[in-house]
């Protein structure tokens, strides 16, 4: 089964990392140009989800490689 | 750029540079390194500030000024509008050229500036930190020094690699978002804040106009309220509502720290400042003065522990107590008063305005106009006394 995991739409991060500070679980990274995320560290606590101004943050299906 | 330095500073925001100049006034040898390509860009702020608060750490330049602020109009949820006028006067600033004059000034006391040279972790010796691994346009290094003081900002990832808290609760977060627009419709000499449910919730809007009609026009919803509608929602809404013809000429998203000030803001060879250390203002959620204030006692401290040879964590201990002791009360306080303005409803705003008009024109203060929203608070009438007296 598929497993629940937040994901990024690139095309609407600004890159601002309020999604960093609420981040409990030191899960987030802001480097100059991209947003990291280490799903291993994340607990699904949706505060990414929440705080981020444009939404750009979704928690859906892992999709299987 | 050399192998070791006595202080590195990570972000060369108004903080950042401010540490890095009073380190490097200090006799300290600084490295002062920013992620993104140009000190000053992008600009995540609304880029107001009181001419007092900044007068304590750099002399006003009237080239990082786009707008003189002579006051505020404050706007209740049914609109109605209380002006508020001071003695103090503000700035809305320019902040590309501000902040990019603030590393100047840092480089013309000796420290030395990289772009595009991103901090990707700490270097530590026995449990302190002694270095930073850097990213610079795409080669790494180890950089040695005494002290990392760390300036990155609301997504600071330095503290916690150094083991501090630094985690903001979504409750202390303001999720902003914000328009640079022309065609702004509204008084230049004042900036205005805009309250209520449906336009700010746990948070306001503000129009801070820059000049020719063109105005930072945004807004912040606490991050408990953004749960079921982000800022850049809210924002849309109110453009269309009370600006429906202005132009946008920038958009930028943000996240404004409104906590309290974090229990530890230095470990073994290292210190926080800016929004790093969660020192902005919170109820106003500026944190330009703030941080360089506390930026300013940092760099000071820090280039003393290094010509001591000490740079522990009680060493350091140095810069909280004085920031303490100069405005750590006061930002207590103002944790204290962002609570209960929270927890105000639309009426009890209107009823504020309302009430607030009818008093005469001599007897309006902004310690009044809180003492009118906080008549049923009696005890924080006094917290809302001791800092704006």
């Amino acid at each position: 089964m598929a497993e629940k995991a937040i994901h990024l739409k690139d095309d609407l991060c600004d890159l601002c990392g309020t999604c960093v500070a609420v981040c409990p679980a030191d899960a987030l990274e802001l480097t100059e140009c991209r947003l990291l995320i280490d799903r291993e560290r994340c607990t699904l606590c949706l505060n990414c989800v929440y705080a981020c101004p444009f939404a750009c943050l979704e928690v859906h299906d892992e999709v299987p490689v | 750029m050399k192998s070791r330095y006595d202080v590195v500073v990570v972000g060369a925001g108004p903080a950042g540079s401010t540490a890095a100049r009073f380190a490097a006034m200090g006799g300290a040898s600084v490295l002062l390194v920013e992620k993104d390509r140009e000190v000053g860009i992008p600009v995540r702020c609304a880029e107001g500030v009181g001419e007092k608060g900044l007068r304590l750490v750099v002399e006003p330049q009237e080239r990082w000024i786009d707008r003189v602020i002579r006051g505020a109009y404050l706007y209740a949820p049914n609109g109605v509008r209380v002006c508020l006028e001071t003695n103090d006067i503000g700035y809305v600033l320019n902040r590309k050229v501000f902040d990019y004059d603030l590393a100047r000034m840092a480089a013309a006391e000796g420290a030395e500036v990289l772009t595009k040279a991103y901090v990707t972790g700490l270097l530590t010796h026995d449990g302190a930190v002694n270095g930073v691994r850097l990213n610079h346009l795409g080669r790494l290094f180890n950089v040695q020094c005494a002290i990392v003081i760390g300036a990155d900002g609301v997504e600071s990832k330095v503290g916690r690699w150094a083991g501090l808290r630094t985690h903001v609760s979504l409750h202390d977060i303001e999720s902003c978002a914000q328009v640079t627009a022309s065609n702004v419709d509204l008084e230049d000499t004042h900036c205005h804040f805009f309250f209520g449910r449906e336009i700010a919730p746990g948070g306001y809007a503000w129009v801070f106009p820059k000049g020719n009609g063109v105005a930072n026009i945004g807004l912040g919803v606490s991050g408990d309220c953004a749960r079921t509608k982000p800022a850049w929602a809210y924002l849309e809404e109110f453009l269309a509502r009370r600006f429906p013809h202005v132009s946008v000429l920038t958009v930028v998203a943000g996240g404004v720290p409104v906590a309290r000030p974090l229990k530890r803001l230095v470990a073994d060879g290292l210190m926080l400042v800016g929004d790093a250390a969660r020192q902005a203002n919170p109820v106003s959620g500026g944190g330009i003065v703030s941080g360089m204030i506390a930026a300013k006692i940092a760099g000071q401290v820090a280039a003393q522990a290094v010509r001591e040879g000490d740079v522990s964590e009680l060493r350091l201990k140095e810069y909280p107590a004085r920031w303490h002791a100069q405005e750590g009360r006061a930002h207590e306080r103002f944790y204290k008063l962002k609570e209960a303005i929270w927890r105000l409803t639309d009426e009890d705003l209107n009823r504020t305005a309302e009430t607030y008009l009818r008093a005469p024109a001599e007897k309006r203060s902004l310690l009044g106009l809180f003492a009118t929203a906080l008549v049923n608070q009696p005890k924080l009438i006094l917290e809302a006394a001791k800092v704006f007296v």
